[in-house]
């Protein structure tokens, strides 16, 4: 190694070491060139579905992120020649994704906005919706927490920052500790619509994911969030350290508990919303199977085995009318 | 052919060099480009008005972005409250006292405190930090501007002790022995002599800290809550400049007032970190003078 130490030794040292430095530049310089570089890895899926191999990119809610986790494995486990890649980053996140054509199948907990769906089009991408599950969103306090109910008002007030202490709802004389999620989030889209019908207020802590959620509130007697319901059991039990409260559509109503599928399946838990998924114009090929697998029977045991609800019939006929 | 192999390997690395000022020009142009359509939306007394930033409200969107840099500022000096005695205290250790032998195992560990991935460290703040902060100062909840000081005054860490240590064994040799020759200790030395000597370097070390603790993103974004209410104390959740950026950059839509007030954002983050890295140069250039 050190025989050449010479002018000329150094020469042929040089030399190497400049490919290594061009390489590292050029390395470094083509992912930055071509920022949708990603977007092949999703056109290559579409062009192989005549062939058993096929890779389905899918992206978006973090509500989701765990039940179509699992329905991907199983999927995968029939059908060898498919890969399935499931992330999370919220709802906004996975539509921007298929806007920008870099995704299959967009996962959203929310329905996309008329912009949204404009947007995808301008790209040549036509946004097709599918609801393969049902979800209760849940409203969870700390488990100490004396408070067992509250209505539908008086969570949005509590949201909005117009109620600020647990003594005004039945608690006790204690600042709220309210957790919420961030603006890319369905279930923070779906929460300020339909339950807020206002703005959150800013004191709210924005946390990153359901399991921060939880983690939070877990910590916090003094706290109070919203996660989707798969996030509040685990193994048909709920989580210790959390507590869901009993939710009435208006004050002094009856109210009830989102952990049991016959509230979801009446309407009677005020604060449902069915998961979506949007694909990029009528599936084909393995998209399409695995849409078939979510629907089937199989698929919906799986999405009660994850603590989520099975699609109604409604649902079922808004499938239908999208997928014909 | 020998002197055309030296030029090409001289000008080939000067272009290397270039590279460097002409990314950092392009990074600079790129952000005010994008920002201005949301300049002419907006307007930019509007991003400094009073109130809270919010562009995707259930109302009328809110562009103000007063609260984000008050909370930029409170987790950077935050964490140098934290990492500067710490930093400039194991700096002195090493550089004045540590043997060689101690020196060689503890700078690569110092080091390897700044290889920890961002994510791991917010994880470690969310989880494990957030709850001891709640149960030491009797809170409902850890996750504050405290937490994020502290974590990322680790991540300042060894920036603050590399740099510290450095300016610390400049301080040339006479100075110790005169001191010590006048009959004073070695503590006396290094408290009296030594640090004073070394001072400009330790500031512009601690500002270069505080540049990586500005920017820092992740751990920030994971440990601090990300409340968009005007922070009164540590013990508020606050949300910075690069937070409020990583978390909505994702789903904006490509094109919209939202997008462009995000890149607007980043350029008064990039002045930020500029001013603060600026202003450590010059105070070091300053301190390499004097020595």
């Amino acid at each position: 190694m050190y025989s050449g130490r010479g002018n000329t030794g150094r020469g042929k040292f040089f030399l190497p070491f400049l490919f290594v430095v061009v390489a590292l530049l050029l390395a470094v310089s083509v992912p930055v060139g071509c920022g949708q570089g990603t977007g092949t890895s999703a056109d290559a899926a579409k062009q192989g579905k005549s062939t058993a191999a096929a890779t389905i990119q899918i992206r978006g809610s973090d509500s989701e992120v765990n039940l179509v986790q699992r329905l991907a494995e199983l999927f995968m486990e029939d059908h060898p020649g498919v890969q399935i890649a499931v992330t999370g980053g919220g709802s906004g996140t996975g539509i921007a994704a298929l806007i920008d054509g870099t995704i299959d199948i967009a996962n959203s907990s929310r329905p996309m906005k008329e912009e949204e769906i404009n947007q995808a089009r301008r790209n040549g991408i036509e946004p097709v919706p599918v609801r393969f599950a049902v979800d209760g969103v849940a409203v969870i306090v700390n488990e100490s927490n004396p408070v067992e109910t509250l209505s539908v008002a008086e969570i949005g007030a509590i949201f909005r920052g117009d109620i600020t202490n647990w003594r005004e709802v039945g608690g006790e004389d204690s600042p709220i500790g309210i957790y919420g999620r961030q603006s890319n989030s369905g279930t923070y889209v779906f929460f300020m619509e339909t339950v807020l019908q206002g703005d959150y207020t800013p004191q709210m802590r924005n946390m990153g994911g359901n399991a921060d959620i939880v983690e939070a509130v877990t910590t916090d007697k003094t706290g109070i969030g919203y996660v989707a319901i798969g996030y509040v059991t685990d193994g048909g039990s709920v989580r210790p350290g959390i507590k869901p409260v009993k939710v009435s559509r208006n004050p002094g109503e009856t109210s009830y508990t989102p952990i049991e599928l016959e509230n979801i399946t009446s309407g009677k838990y005020p604060i449902t919303r069915p998961l979506y998924q949007f694909l990029n114009g009528r599936p084909e090929g393995a998209v399409k199977d695995f849409i078939m697998f979510e629907l089937s029977d199989r698929g919906q045991k799986i999405v009660l085995e994850q603590g989520f609800y099975p699609i109604t019939d409604e649902d079922r006929k808004f499938n239908e009318n999208s997928l014909k | 052919m020998h002197n055309f192999k030296e030029n090409a390997i001289k000008y080939f690395f000067m272009a290397n060099g270039m590279l460097s000022i002409i990314i950092l020009l392009g990074i600079f142009y790129l952000l005010l480009s994008r920002s201005l359509p949301a300049l002419q939306n907006v307007g930019l007394t509007n991003f400094f008005a009073p109130g809270y930033w919010n562009p995707t409200a259930y109302t009328t969107p809110q562009y103000s972005i007063l609260n984000l840099i008050k909370g930029t500022f409170m987790v950077g000096a935050g964490s140098l409250i934290f990492a500067v005695p710490l930093g400039v205290a194991c700096a002195t250790y090493l550089a004045e006292v540590a043997g060689a032998r101690e020196r060689e195992v503890l700078k690569p560990i110092i080091e390897i405190l700044a290889g920890i991935p961002s994510v791991v460290l917010g994880f470690f703040g969310l989880v494990v930090v957030a709850p001891v902060i709640a149960e030491l100062f009797g809170l409902n909840s850890g996750i504050n501007a405290l937490n994020g000081s502290i974590l990322v005054g680790i991540m300042a860490l060894p920036t603050i002790v590399s740099l510290a240590e450095d300016a610390i064994s400049a301080v040339p040799q006479s100075y110790r022995h005169a001191s010590l020759a006048l009959g004073a200790t070695k503590w006396q030395t290094i408290l009296r002599i030594t640090l004073p000597a070394a001072l400009s370097g330790i500031i512009a070390a601690s500002m270069l800290g505080m540049g990586r603790a500005v920017g820092e993103t992740m751990t920030v974004l994971m440990a601090t809550g990300n409340a968009l209410a005007k922070p009164s104390s540590f013990f508020d959740s606050v949300r910075t400049l690069s937070a409020n950026i990583a978390i909505e950059m994702g789903e904006v839509p490509v094109g919209s007032v939202h997008y462009h007030s995000l890149f607007f954002v980043g350029f008064v983050l990039f002045m930020i970190t500029f001013i603060i890295n600026l202003l450590a140069d010059v105070i070091f250039q300053r301190y390499r003078e004097e020595i």
